[in-house]
């Protein structure tokens, strides 16, 4: 329904965005990940209105958006710091849009209740939002958003304002929301987890270039390019020369390394293979006859445990290998952590490894 | 009691200790200003009964509601654009302008506003020789430089997404202005307001460059009566004075108060 081609922008001499391609299915809930000065929020200002695009096309249903001004677009916003109006109360706010379109007053009525009611907040409808709370007062943007009927909602880092605690639950009633309006919405973040966690599909943007899109799955498992594999997830990355039989030799590992599938690429050619720290088997050396193996052989290593991050139901360890590099494993916090200092073996599989654009 | 305490006192009784004199022998029978001579409200009479002090009185609250007025329009545009129109070519030099007659000295910009309403009346007839218009406006220019002031402070402090959020959920440009960024304005320009009718309100300098026979406003009177004497009426009309002013203030205080509590301070 929203096609971005070419689509490109500036700021004086910083390019925000550049030759960016992007379709979005209806109904669909996307996510555009990237960090700060990706340009994330330059898009969606950009389909919102506020901004005009130096090059490319803006299609929603075949109509192009560039020539539209802000407020004929058939397109709701919800801002980062949700902007709701101070000098109006709860229900003002979210009648805001329909009191533009000239929705009779008794329409008028029924429709904020039942977006009070869709975000929990009915009773609330006298309230000015500095008497609200956080979560509270998100709630009250998204149902000024949702209440006009967008065919596409845009979502400017819509959890970010939220406690922890908060966040993981308003995810689920964004999602539940969602596929109660039909809407398609475009969420921008720079949280990987939130991406994963509520989007259909996810695109990472990097300074201005779309790098990947597709499914959380697919592009965290299979990264595209070594931006994608450290910023989602921190995937270690391993550096080495091809081998003629398809293998990797890695230096910095100390192995040799086998993807699932030989690499077609000429021998002797240098590549990146990305190692998600989870897929990583780890066992203290030698601590019995089955393990002596390990360590040993392609896609196995050994190395010391220098540092350990406990995180709740992970725990991620810095081995040092005996390469020279730096490897991250995380393992359940419930199955054991080595202690600081052991001797551990690693090996993982060949579909664990996946090979680098850049 | 301590140092601090004392110093304290002594600061509050040298700024309100010659207020609180004045209107003392407002209230003082005696026909020497500086005389105590009993209880009596025949000065206050007498000033009602002083026509010229009256009508001048009425006239300078003509002058300082029309130049507050006009300097809230005025000022409150500028203030706007200052604030919401980016960096538009010539801001640096517009905000100079606007802001020029609070750093320029009065008896500089009542000069260059005679020489203007001088220059303009040849020309084209208006404003028609010097007095409470030529007041009015000359209060004008120096009321807006303070409400377009505060006014800027105000919007650059709101959050400019409100605006872009009224857009987003359908206002045309005009209507995101009167729904929501007026409503933001609105407190910044009452305030504007009440500075302007107070700087015209006691203004001498302006008003003596730009005056003419028809505008002789409560200032210049009080000041051309002095120099011929205190007598215990102009006592009275500054008790009078001090009571309107003390409303005033008491008023926007109680309304700027309201408006915060209304927005959580914030």
């Amino acid at each position: 329904m929203l096609r971005a081609e070419g689509v490109a922008k500036r700021y004086g001499a910083t390019v925000a965005l550049e030759g960016l391609d992007l379709a979005i299915a209806p109904g669909e809930f996307f996510a555009l990940l990237g960090g700060s000065g990706s340009g994330k929020t330059t898009l969606l200002r950009l389909v919102a209105g506020f901004e005009t695009p130096d090059a490319g096309r803006l299609l929603l249903e075949g109509r192009d958006l560039v020539p539209l001004p802000p407020y004929r677009r058939p397109v709701a916003m919800m801002f980062q710091n949700y902007a709701l109006f101070p000098h109006l109360d709860v229900f003002d706010n979210v009648a805001y849009g329909l009191r533009r379109a000239g929705v009779p007053s008794a329409e008028l009525r029924r429709r904020v209740a039942e977006a009070l009611a869709l975000v929990r907040l009915a009773g609330l409808e006298r309230r000015r939002p500095h008497r609200l709370s956080g979560g509270q007062r998100q709630r009250v943007a998204l149902a000024r958003s949702l209440v006009v009927r967008p065919r596409l909602l845009l979502l400017d880092e819509p959890l970010a304002a939220l406690d922890a605690g908060l966040r993981e639950a308003t995810g689920f009633e964004l999602r539940a929301l969602q596929r109660a309006t039909g809407a398609a919405f475009v969420m921008v973040t720079h949280d990987q987890a939130e991406a994963m966690a509520l989007a259909d599909r996810i695109g990472v943007l990097e300074r201005g270039r779309l790098v990947q899109v597709g499914p959380p799955r697919e592009v965290y498992e299979r990264p595209a390019t070594r931006f994608v594999a450290t910023f989602l997830g921190g995937a270690n990355l391993l550096a080495g020369t091809v081998r003629a039989d398809g293998g990797v030799d890695c230096a910095e590992a100390g192995c040799v390394l086998r993807p699932a599938a030989p690499l077609a690429r000429p021998a002797g050619s240098a590549v990146t293979l990305a190692l998600r720290p989870e897929r990583v088997r780890m066992r203290p050396e030698a601590a019995d006859r089955a393990a002596a193996a390990e360590g040993e052989g392609p896609n196995a290593t050994r190395g010391t445990v220098v540092e350990i991050a406990y995180r709740g139901e992970l725990s991620t360890c810095l081995v040092r290998l005996d390469g020279g590099t730096a490897l991250r494993v995380s393992r359940p916090s419930a199955e054991g952590v080595p202690a600081r200092g052991t001797r551990v073996a690693l090996a993982w599989p060949g579909e664990a490894l996946t090979v680098l654009a850049d | 009691m301590s140092v601090a305490r004392l110093g304290l006192r002594l600061g509050l009784g040298f700024l309100y200790l010659p207020i609180v004199l004045l209107v003392a022998y407002a209230f003082s029978a005696d026909r020497i200003p500086f005389q105590w001579g009993g209880f009596s409200l025949r000065w206050f009479r007498a000033l009602a009964e002083d026509e010229r002090l009256v009508e001048a009185a009425l006239l300078s609250l003509r002058v300082a509601a029309g130049a507050a007025t006009l300097a809230v329009l005025v000022g409150g545009l500028a203030g706007f654009a200052l604030a919401r129109f980016g960096p538009f070519r010539g801001r640096a030099l517009f905000g100079a302008l606007i802001g020029a007659p609070l750093v320029l000295p009065e008896v500089v910009t009542g000069l260059s506003l005679l020489l203007l309403f001088v220059a303009l009346e040849g020309a084209i007839g208006w404003p028609a020789g010097r007095g409470a218009l030529t007041v009015l406006l000359a209060h004008a220019t120096l009321g807006a430089a303070y409400v377009a002031v505060v006014v800027q402070a105000r919007l650059a402090e709101a959050d400019r997404s409100l605006e872009e959020a009224a857009l987003n959920l359908g206002a045309t440009p005009f209507v995101a202005f009167r729904t929501v960024t007026l409503p933001l304005m609105a407190p910044s320009l009452f305030a504007g307001w009440l500075l302007a009718f107070t700087l015209s309100l006691d203004d001498v300098v302006l008003a003596s460059f730009v005056s003419g026979p028809a505008g002789t406003t409560l200032p210049m009177v009080l000041f051309s009566r002095l120099k011929l004497g205190l007598t215990p009426e102009v006592n009275a009309l500054g008790a009078v004075i001090v009571a309107v002013a003390a409303a005033a203030l008491g008023l926007a205080a109680l309304v700027l108060a309201r408006v915060d509590a209304r927005r959580g301070g914030g």
